[in-house]
């Protein structure tokens, strides 16, 4: 279905979802955006780049990833059959892995000889410090200072691959001022460095290309979903920071009315605690940062909050343009996750699954854990597990009392 | 109809130097003290004042201009107080032009047209919105420009011969060239560079052509100044704010601080073509 009522036809040639997305950079930037963009509508018909891109799938991620039915925990839910789609079983660690190797690929193309990388959990990082090493190219990863604290281990992994880490102090040290930083250096060494953004937002063509690289995960769930079962889902649930495993998984559903669409937002403390949470479509305005019009957390100036949630990947209080667009639509039901549900849903899952989840994907399964329920048990309800949890055993052991 | 910016430019014209724009973050470090300071920038030199409008993310400054912007959002800073801040120096001060330089948000949270109205109201001449470039000027360019302010666009130099007619479409006012790729605050690396890239410019436009981005001292003006229509210094205007505060707090030598680099730097302008 490609037809003028399609939700999949965006952005515009503006890059523009509706009333968000655009190109909200200096002008520094511009000439090179543009570049980009048309590297991108070259690179996305040449048989040749798609090959690259389907061999290193295949071989080097690990791809497909295996679509699991969640036998113990569907019955301890009693309702709907749940199903992941497994990207934490990709390389690295999660989907980030997709994304990255697409984006090297064109910086390649380009002739760019720098990569650098904002990260909030490490996962993008990480990811990015692999293909980095792969394709051989020096990579700089800014990481706000608080998450190099929660997420070491992938400090480490990072460093290990190759990459330079730059612990960010700026605001509250998390994902935002991250990216502030990664921009700044962008503005300056312009000329030789690509910027590989690891979410789907940033200004056009970015949230555009990180959501074709990451579709891969919905196309592949709806052949293997219906392989198994001969139908569609009745549901699709992904967690939503800047949302590219999200618009990854929801693209391929987005024009069958039949599948439920669901984003589990970072809820933190509860969406009543201002600058308690990072759900930003809950709780946020239209606004525009970082390149894109999106909705944001804000206050009543228009100075940017800090957010909060217990997972760094979340801890970010914009959203890719297109959820921002499908949200006004409604064609995905977005609803805040607390910290709390989150970390029930990550011990849950450990317990009965044997399978350990990120914490940004907890927020996804907490979310499965209420709809499941309610749903009949010939329905099926499908979560994208992301990434794995090892990098969060730390912090999640805290939490628990479980370390001093 | 000539506006205050095209005055300012022309006497410095026939002064046979370059304009001296100054800029000072808006309501830092706190907000009598950063109006003192703005009262007091047309007697040490400054012929342009660039007001800056603080944000939480200034995705294109320097650690410097990030702090100043801090102190004043701390100091309870809002886009309508700095608005207040152009009126009151327009009860004094009726012919410097003062621009409006910052970012996008807080202007797009506020409402663009009542943005408009009250900033004409108030007496601001000019804008400089660093992440609206000319591919969306249907934000704020265009309407701006129809409600009588201009807006100023900055080209930097990644901006080539093909994409300057783009740039320059809709700027008024003046062009602002950045010196260099980067954030503010950074070094100059270049100055012959700078005098090539604004002649390479003025065979695009009539309007004239300021430099900023790297000029910290007299003789930098002086220097950059024979090339340029103007000079912008912000960086260490800003830094010379910071350098006065104890606790963070405004001291004494604050607004004279300001006033005495001025003057010096402004010397420099002057020197430029001489």
């Amino acid at each position: 279905m490609d037809g003028t009522n399609s939700l999949r036809n965006g952005p515009d040639e503006h890059g523009r979802f509706g009333l968000y997305g655009g190109r909200f950079v200096a002008e520094t930037l511009m000439p090179l955006i543009l570049d980009l963009e048309k590297e991108y509508r070259a690179a996305k018909v040449d048989p040749e780049y798609q090959a690259q891109i389907k061999d290193l799938a295949t071989h080097y991620t690990g791809r497909p990833s295996p679509l699991y039915y969640a036998e113990r925990l569907s019955k301890h839910l009693g309702g709907a059959k749940v199903w992941f789609k497994r990207e934490e079983l990709n390389h690295t660690g999660s989907h980030k892995i997709n994304n990255c190797l697409g984006q090297i690929l064109l910086a390649k193309r380009m002739g760019k000889t720098r990569i650098i990388a904002e990260t909030g959990a490490g996962q993008h990082g990480v990811a990015t410090a692999t293909v980095c090493a792969k394709f051989d190219l020096p990579c700089t990863i800014f990481m706000g200072a608080t998450d190099v604290e929660r997420q070491m281990p992938n400090v480490l992994r990072m460093k290990m691959l190759g990459a330079e880490v730059r612990p960010v102090t700026a605001g509250a040290g998390t994902l935002k001022d991250a990216m502030n930083e990664a921009l700044r250096d962008w503005v300056t060494n312009v000329e030789n460095t690509y910027y590989l953004i690891g979410t789907a937002a940033g200004p056009h063509p970015y949230p555009e290309m990180v959501r074709d690289f990451q579709s891969v995960i919905g196309t592949e769930l709806k052949e293997q979903f219906r392989e198994l079962e001969g139908k569609l889902p009745d549901a699709v649930v992904a967690c939503v920071g800047g949302g590219s495993n999200a618009i990854g998984t929801f693209h391929a559903f987005l024009d069958d009315p039949e599948v439920a669409i669901y984003g589990a937002e970072a809820g933190g403390h509860g969406i009543d605690i201002e600058n308690g949470h990072a759900a930003s479509m809950t709780g946020g305005r239209p606004g525009v940062l970082h390149g894109n019009r999106t909705y944001l957390l804000q206050d009543k100036d228009g100075q940017i909050l800090e957010g909060h949630s217990i997972s760094a990947g979340l801890d970010y209080p914009g959203v890719g343009p297109e959820h921002s667009y499908l949200h006004d639509t409604k064609r995905v039901t977005y609803v805040p996750i607390t910290d709390n549900e989150a970390l029930e849903a990550f011990q849950l899952c450990t317990k009965m699954e044997g399978i350990i989840p990120a914490l940004e994907s907890a927020h996804g399964l907490a979310q499965v854990i209420k709809l499941a329920p309610k749903m009949g048990k010939d329905q099926s309800v499908v979560l994208c597990l992301s990434g794995r949890g090892d990098k969060d055993v730390e912090s999640v052991g805290k939490y628990l009392g479980l370390l001093k | 109809m000539t506006t205050r910016i095209d005055r300012a430019f022309a006497a410095a014209k026939a002064a046979n130097r370059p304009a001296f724009v100054t800029y000072l973050m808006g309501g830092d470090p706190d907000l009598a003290t950063s109006q003192a300071i703005l009262n007091a920038l047309p007697q040490a030199g400054a012929d342009v004042i660039e007001l800056g409008l603080p944000f939480s993310d200034p995705m294109a400054d320097g650690v410097v201009i990030q702090m100043a912007g801090q102190r004043a959002l701390k100091a309870g800073q809002t886009l309508l107080g700095v608005l207040g801040m152009v009126e009151e120096f327009r009860r004094k001060d009726e012919n410097t032009p003062i621009v409006l330089m910052g970012y996008y948000n807080p202007i797009y949270s506020f409402g663009v047209d009542k943005f408009l109205a009250t900033a004409k109201e108030a007496g601001v001449d000019g804008l400089i919105i660093v992440d609206l470039p000319a591919e969306e000027d249907n934000e704020l360019c265009i309407p701006a420009l129809k409600a009588g302010i201009n807006f100023i666009r900055l080209t930097t130099p990644t901006t080539d011969d093909k994409r300057l007619p783009v740039v320059l479409e809709n700027t008024s006012g003046f062009v602002y060239y950045v010196s260099m790729t980067g954030i503010t605050g950074a070094a100059i690396k270049s100055r012959s560079a700078v005098g090539e890239a604004v002649s390479r410019i003025k065979t695009h436009t009539d309007l004239p052509v300021a430099v900023g981005f790297g000029i910290k001292t007299a003789e930098d003006a002086a220097e950059i100044g024979k090339h340029a229509d103007g000079i912008v210094v912000g960086t260490v205007l800003v830094d010379a704010v910071a350098k006065t505060l104890v606790d963070g707090k405004a001291t004494d030598k604050t607004v004279s601080a300001v006033r005495e680099l001025v003057a010096d730097i402004a010397a420099g302008v002057k020197r430029a073509r001489a």
